[in-house]
């Protein structure tokens, strides 16, 4: 019930944030300021290299120095890819080698595709990566990619970008119940009661972009979503009461001045 | 000589370095990754590393992504 750690760093905030989708970049680090998170996920690209050359790169916002940069392996679709991005991501950022390793299926779901997933796991911490890795809610995968060294297990809530929220509780629940590496829902939070519901449940941490990028008010989307995950954690430390069927009054029967 | 950069055709001097190449690019950003024929050269090497005709160049960053 401590702090969040992760690759031997602990992080006061239990948010993780994406850095796409946003309007520009000054409404990114906005966002990202507001929500109080400290590690955020980048794509690796080619470089634009005819643009202006006084035009500014994210990392210009959203400083190295500052934050968690994760580096994620969006737009692969097999392990090949995935392991050659990591790399290349390793060398970016001066050899650090904490990684989100996301390989998809080509599919309008955008759901993972397991079996690369996992051999590109297999290979990435051979080579001394930390891998937090993205996959289903299924809970024998999940302990599957712990075994293997991932570093960090954090299964899909519902479809990226989707909203949805988490499909499937049970199997959060599960996957928590039986890990022992931090597990961080990602994928689908829609609104500020998904994150709180995330964190009742156990997880660790969430992780979101499109839930703040798109919505109406970003900037207030991320201070909603950073008491989301506070609140979240609060009440399942709290203890909650348990559900029951029938109605327990909270006011007292003795004293009554009304009947008898 | 002929390489592809960033998949690009481009025509560049015989015996370019990847740091020549770089400056000749104007290339002034802090955080990128050099790789060649689908293998990182670090930073170090950029300097020496001499590149080839045929040579397929990537210069790679971060941007915004979830």
């Amino acid at each position: 019930m401590g702090k969040l750690i992760i690759n031997n760093k602990t992080y006061n905030s239990r948010l993780i944030l994406g850095t796409g989708k946003y309007k520009d970049f000054y409404e990114t680090q906005s966002a990202i300021e507001s929500s109080g998170c400290e590690m955020v996920t980048v794509a690796i690209r080619r470089m634009n290299i005819g643009q202006d050359k006084a035009s500014k790169n994210l990392l210009d916002f959203i400083s190295p120095d500052k934050y968690t940069i994760l580096p994620n392996t969006a737009g692969c679709y097999t392990a090949k890819d995935a392991v050659r991005t990591c790399e290349i991501a390793a060398e970016l950022l001066d050899g650090k080698k904490l990684v989100k390793l996301e390989v998809l299926s080509k599919s309008e779901t955008l759901y993972p595709n397991i079996i690369e997933t996992i051999k590109a796991a297999e290979s990435l911490v051979k080579k001394d990566f930390k891998v937090m890795v993205y996959t289903t809610d299924d809970p024998i995968i999940a302990k599957e990619l712990e075994n293997i060294g991932c570093e960090c297990v954090m299964p899909l809530g519902s479809a990226i970008g989707s909203g949805i929220g988490i499909i499937n509780k049970y199997n959060i629940r599960e996957i928590i119940e039986n890990a022992n590496v931090p597990i961080i829902v990602d994928a689908g939070v829609g609104t500020a009661s998904d994150a709180c519901i995330a964190m009742e449940l156990g997880c660790d941490g969430v992780l979101m972009n499109t839930a703040i990028a798109k919505a109406n008010n970003p900037i207030l989307m991320a201070v909603a979503m950073k008491n989301a995950v506070i609140s979240g954690r609060d009440a399942l430390k709290a203890g909650r009461i348990t559900k029951k069927e029938m109605g327990s009054p909270s006011s007292p029967a003795d004293g009554l001045i009304t009947g008898d | 000589m002929n390489i592809l950069l960033n998949n690009k055709k481009e025509k560049i001097s015989e015996g370019m370095t990847i740091e020549k190449l770089l400056n000749y690019k104007e290339i002034k950003n802090k955080y990128f990754a050099v790789e060649i024929n689908e293998q990182v050269i670090p930073k170090s090497d950029h300097g020496s590393y001499i590149i080839k005709n045929g040579d397929k160049i990537e210069i790679i960053t971060a941007i915004g992504g979830g």
